[in-house]
This record gives structure tokens, C-alpha cells and sequence, in this order.
């Protein structure tokens, strides 16, 4: 139902803010648009046009893969197989086990050993990860949360026997518990311990790594499970906010704390907007400054700043010509570099059917140097911005993201909502409701129902796990048991669980338990019984 | 709807794999079909999830894997329902499957397998084709 204009027939576009979308922008669409307000120069307060003034004239993002496989030496293997191709960071994933306390040996770990990623249990594993890497040379992204604080304690052990002063560590945790209880599912404790946890090693690395990003807040995953854009930052920031008034109230400073915080954000996905996203992340940057700075007080330039990595979606990949997907990543990327990212990870196009194989990886980390290198998108620093559309999608972005903000706090905010379920199920709703526009072909995938070809059958050489794996994990793990002092193990883990108990923040006292070989089950093993575990919420 | 008797559902995550986004659109899905679906929520024992599909009166079994792990607890599955003579109930595979895995799941004794490219009417119309006394 097109309208007409003149002769030809209009197609009709609603925006995901659900205003319609017109053929084109003018002045008229940014009545009074104060720049110093809006915008100001990139590296100026609010940050909507960058963080830095020159971004990636004078540094390019870091171009970050997720890998992590097997054993400690398959994934040794692929890291250095990385940075010979000319990846710039590391970015660590780790098998299902690991990221919930669980040792290669247990039961409920049999079938999940060095399956998405590396199995570590004792820092011995740890070490042999980062063997021949030196840790003063390379940044290191960790996905982890749970069990960060002992990954954290781990890289710090590492470093020291490298001779590596931990001030000098550069890096992120992902830390962020909270979403993990909405979607991805990798909790062990309840929402209160685990809050604590995510404030001990903020805490922590405010005083002893401080180069480190303590926490990247990931509004990713959420996207991923229903979230729309706009509900991916402000539930993002949302739990930036539980994290923050943690540490605060240990008596923290906002601008001893703020400058750590770094967001994990996506872009694409089953429901990207090229522009939308864009505008959304430029908005985001406004939103944060003047939030941190109005509602707590931040002075310091480096609170103010939203610094984001980008990465993900996997989600809107397609099995169906699956090689359609490289270009799908390569417009994501783009999207990326427009909207100021500061790292990239892309989603690979084998990724529907396993963990990307090597050639797959590769191809994620061209397409980033193509961009880079051979485009010239990466030149001027926020292209897009004056863009009569796109300022005014950033306008209307911002608003929304504040009254997305608004209404959890409303609902009690987004502990208590993720504690009921009500959270989980509202976005698992909107899932839903994306995926029967797919399935009566309202939103158009192409190759999966239109364009579609009749014979798909195409044979990629998919990543397989070695299924020797676990039994090599086994082994090592038994000699790890073998040459331990089993009575110095016992006596770290009951101060260990004493310290817990009073309190304490808990990442000096992993040190002790660490080298002297306790695992990482043993750990987890040991704060369960001060903390207790999680019990899911009905949600569907 | 057909004018045979409720299908009943047990859709079930086993292991350690937490995306469960899929598994909650197909159990929505399947309840608009007019079926009744139970969920066991993150991390079930296969034992657990025999249990329960044993106590609920299930027609269908389907697990939502996304984490590779899927052959591996396709088999003790297959077993475990073996030796609790529930032959009868229909068993599904979905989520992140490789093509070639697809064979080995059926030969285990999988009925039918969904790839998380599958599209949601197949699911519901594959429930109807093989649950006795449906339509």
C-alpha cells in the first residue's frame, strides 16, 4: 500500500522504533540541531561521534577472532597460526566446563570436554595456552564469567612467571554475570553472590591491573536471544548499572571505577538495519556520557567515554548458501567501523553448522583487513555523522534506549527481573515473533525463503573436535592430581572458603590455591558451599 | 487442528549447552499447534529427562543441542529410553548439527532431526505424521 507520489508507486517502510520510514531526510527533520549539544568533535563530551579524536587514523580496531579449542596446545597452535595471518589481539574461548566450574573428569563434563572451546583445569593448562606468547605484548580478551575471577587470577600467575609486571597487562574479562542468567546459561551461583564476584574483580583490577577492562557488559548475547537494538544497549547499560552501585558502595569513586567498564555490543543479526544499528551505537555513546556524568557525578574524560567492542550474530547466518554469509559478515563489519567499534570479532560463515574452521576464521579476519586496508571506510572518523537520516535515528534512538532504561527500573529493576523470568520471557516472545516473520517470508532471508536454489547442497569441511580431546585432557589433569601436595591443596582451599565466607574479596585469595594445582572444580566446588547455586525460573 | 487428542511435548536441554532461545520458540510454536509442551529448563541428566518424559505421559522427546554434543547424548538417550521401554515416544534432535550428523543421530535411533535451519512447520507437521493416534 504504497502512496503515491507523482508516478511512482512508494514502498512502504516502518522503522524497528515503529515510525515510518520517509524516502529521504532534511534540515526540517532537525529543527535547532545544536553540534556542540549533539555532537561536538569526536574525542569531546557526549562522545556520539568517537571516544578518541582520531580513532583509526592513528589506530586501527583490533582485529580480534574468537578462537579457543581443545587442549591448551591445539588452541597454543591456533593462536600463533593467528597472529602470523596478522591478527592484532587474542580473544580466548573456553569449553562449557570451564566457563561453569566444572574439571575435565566430572561426570556431568563427560561430553562437553574441549568441545566450543579450550578445556582448562589448573593453571598448568593456563600456562601452556600462552606458551611462547608474551603477555606484555598482546591483548588478551577473555569469554568468561562465572568463573572469571579465577581466569583473571590465572593470567595474572601467568604473567608473573613470565616476568611480566601485571600493571602493564592489557585485556578484557567479559565478567558480566547477569546476562548469562537471561541468555547463554553459564551460571553457578545465585544473582547476589555473583554480583559480588563481578564487584571483586572490578575492584581488583581498579588497583592491580588497571589496564585491564575489568568487565565487558554484553548486550550480544541478549540480542541474540530476542532483544531488539535498542533493547540490547539499555538492558546492556542497565546491568553496567547493578555492577557500578556495587562497587560504589564497597566506597569506590565513579571515576576510579567508571574508565574499566568496557560493552560488548552487536551488530547484525536476524533483524539488522544497517543504519539503526549504526545510529543506535552513536546514541549509545551520547546516552552513557551524560548518564554517568548527570546521574553519578563522573569528571574524569575516560568515565565518560562508551568504549564498545563489536562482534557476534551469528544468529543471522544462514545454513542455506552458506557462503552467502561472507558477504552478510563483510556488511556487518562495515557497520562496525562506522559506528566507532574499537574491536571485531565477525560471526564466520561456517558457523551454523560447528566452530568455525581455520579457513572460515581466515576469511572473518580478511574481510576485516579488506575494510581496513583496502576501502578506505576507515579514514574520517564518523562519516555518517550529519546525516540529516542518521542524526535523526540517533535522536530517536537515544530517547528510546532511556525509556527502555526507564521501564526496568519501573519493573524493579533488572535483577528482580531476570530472578522472576519476566525478562527472559519477554525477549525469548520477540524471538518468537521474528521467527514467523521469517517463516510467512514478512522479513526476507535471502536463500532461506526467497531466492532460494533447489539443490544447496554444498560440501564445506566443517571443524571437527578431535575426538582424542578428552582423553588427553584426562591425562593431563591425572598428572596434575599426581604432583600435587594434596594436604597444602586442602589447607588453600579451606582458607580459600573461609575468606569467602567473611567476605573478602576473593581474587588475592585465589593465588594460593592456584599454584598449588587446585581446579578449577575444586574452586567452585568450595565457594558453592558459601554461595550456593542458581535455580532456574520457569519461563515458558 | 485435527479432532485426534492432545499431543503432549517434552522439550528438553541436556548437557551443559545454555542457548535456549530455539528450544523456547519451538515450544511456542508448538503450543499455537495446540499441543500441550513441558520444558526441563538448562542442564538435565539424561536420566532426568527420561524421568520426567516417563512421569508426564509424553508423546515426543525433543532436545535442543547446540554445543556439538549431540551423538554422543543421542546414544545414552537411546538406551536410557530402551530400558525403560518407552520405544514408543517420538525422539528429536535440534540445534546445531553438522549435514553428516544427521545420518548417525537416525541410525542411533533418533526419529527426527532439525537443524537450526529447519523450519518450525516442519517440526510440528513431522510431530503429527508419526504420533499415534494424532492428526
Amino acid at each position: 500500500m504504497g502512496e503515491k507520489t507523482g508516478e511512482a508507486e512508494v514502498r512502504p517502510v516502518v522503522s524497528i522504533l515503529g515510525s515510518p520510514v520517509k524516502c529521504f531526510y532534511g534540515p526540517e527533520d532537525l529543527p535547532g540541531f545544536d553540534y556542540a549539544e549533539k555532537l561536538n568533535d569526536p574525542g569531546e563530551y557526549p562522545f556520539t561521534r568517537g571516544v578518541y579524536p582520531t580513532m583509526y587514523r592513528s589506530a586501527l580496531w583490533t582485529m580480534r577472532q574468537y578462537s579457543g579449542q581443545e587442549t591448551p596446545e591445539s588452541t597454543n597452535e591456533r593462536f600463533k597460526y593467528l597472529l602470523k595471518n596478522g591478527q592484532t589481539g587474542l580473544s580466548l574461548a573456553f569449553d562449557l566446563p570451564t566457563q561453569i566450574g566444572l574439571d575435565s573428569d566430572m561426570p556431568l563434563a563427560e561430553d562437553d570436554v574441549g568441545k566450543l572451546g579450550v578445556a582448562v583445569d589448573s593453571l598448568d593448562d593456563f600456562e601452556r595456552i600462552f606458551d611462547g606468547i608474551s603477555l606484555d605484548q598482546i591483548s588478551t580478551s577473555f569469554t568468561i564469567n562465572a568463573t572469571a575471577p579465577i581466569i583473571l587470577a590465572m593470567y595474572v600467575l601467568v604473567a608473573q612467571k613470565q616476568g611480566v609486571d601485571q600493571k602493564r597487562l592489557r585485556g578484557t574479562l567479559q565478567n558480566d554475570i547477569l546476562k548469562e542468567y537471561i541468555a547463554r546459561g553459564t551460571w553457578i551461583f545465585p544473582p547476589e553472590p555473583s554480583i559480588k564476584l563481578v564487584g571483586d574483580v572490578v575492584e581488583y583490577c581498579t588497583k592491580e591491573v588497571p589496564r585491564f577492562n575489568a568487565i565487558s557488559v554484553s548486550g550480544t548475547h541478549i540480542r541474540e536471544y530476542g532483544a531488539n537494538t535498542m533493547q540490547s544497549v539499555a538492558l546492556a547499560v542497565s546491568i553496567a548499572e547493578v555492577y557500578i552501585r556495587e562497587v560504589l558502595k564497597r566506597g569506590a569513586k565513579i571515576d576510579e571505577i567508571a574508565p574499566l567498564f568496557s560493552f560488548h555490543l552487536p551488530i547484525g543479526g536476524r533483524d539488522f538495519n544497517f543504519f539503526e544499528d549504526i545510529a543506535r551505537l552513536r546514541a549509545a555513546r551520547r546516552y552513557w556520557a551524560r548518564l554517568i556524568k548527570e546521574k553519578y557525578g563522573a569528571q574524569d574524560k575516560r568515565s565518560l567515554q562508551f568504549r564498545f567492542s563489536t562482534g557476534g550474530m551469528g544468529g543471522g547466518l544462514t545454513a542455506e548458501q552458506p557462503l552467502n554469509n561472507i558477504a552478510r559478515a563483510t556488511i556487518y563489519a562495515m557497520a562496525a567501523v562506522f559506528s566507532g567499534t574499537r574491536s571485531l570479532n565477525l560471526a564466520c560463515f561456517d558457523e551454523v553448522y560447528a566452530i568455525p574452521s581455520d579457513l572460515a576464521i581466515l576469511t572473518s579476519l580478511r574481510i576485516q583487513q579488506i575494510l581496513a586496508f583496502e576501502t578506505g571506510v576507515a579514514d574520517v572518523v564518523d562519516p555518517l555523522g550529519g546525516s540529516y537520516y542518521v542524526e535523526k535515528l540517533t535522536d530517536e534512538m537515544e530517547a528510546k534506549i532511556a525509556e527502555v532504561a526507564l521501564r526496568i527500573e519501573e519493573d524493579g529493576g533488572i535483577v528482580r527481573m531476570i530472578e522472576s523470568g519476566a525478562i527472559q520471557r519477554e525477549l525469548a516472545g520477540q524471538s518468537y515473533a521474528i521467527q514467523k516473520k521469517i517463516s510467512s517470508g514478512e522479513k526476507i532471508l535471502v536463500g532461506v525463503n526467497c531466492f532460494r536454489v533447489a539443490e544447496e547442497e554444498r560440501d564445506l569441511e566443517i571443524y571437527k573436535t578431535d575426538p582424542e580431546t578428552r582423553n588427553r585432557q584426562l591425562q593431563r589433569l591425572r598428572a596434575v592430581k599426581e604432583n600435587r601436595d594434596k594436604g597444602r591443596v586442602k589447607g588453600a582451599l579451606k582458607r580459600l572458603e573461609e575468606a569467602a565466607g567473611r567476605g573478602d574479596n576473593i581474587i588475592p585469595c585465589l593465588f594460593e590455591p592456584l599454584k598449588e594445582k587446585a581446579t578449577v572444580g575444586e574452586i567452585i566446588d568450595t565457594l558453592k558451599r558459601v554461595y550456593g547455586t542458581f535455580k532456574e525460573p520457569t519461563t515458558v | 487442528m485435527g479432532t485426534g487428542r492432545t499431543i503432549r511435548v517434552l522439550i528438553a536441554k541436556i548437557g551443559l549447552d545454555g542457548h535456549d532461545v530455539g528450544a523456547k520458540v519451538l515450544i511456542f510454536w508448538l503450543r499455537d499447534q495446540g499441543m500441550e509442551v513441558i520444558y526441563t529448563g538448562l542442564r538435565q541428566s539424561v536420566e532426568q529427562v527420561v524421568e520426567v518424559a516417563l512421569q508426564e505421559a509424553v508423546d515426543v522427546i525433543g532436545v535442543s543441542i547446540l554445543s556439538g554434543s549431540h551423538i554422543p547424548i543421542a546414544q545414552k538417550l537411546v538406551k536410557r529410553i530402551r530400558e525403560r521401554a518407552m520405544e514408543d515416544v517420538l525422539l528429536l534432535f535440534g540445534g546445531t548439527i553438522p549435514k553428516e550428523d544427521v545420518t548417525a543421530l537416525k541410525e542411533s535411533g533418533v526419529h527426527g532431526v532439525f537443524p537450526s535451519h529447519a523450519k518450525l512447520e516442519e517440526v510440528s507437521e513431522f510431530i503429527r505424521r508419526n504420533v499415534k493416534g494424532a492428526q
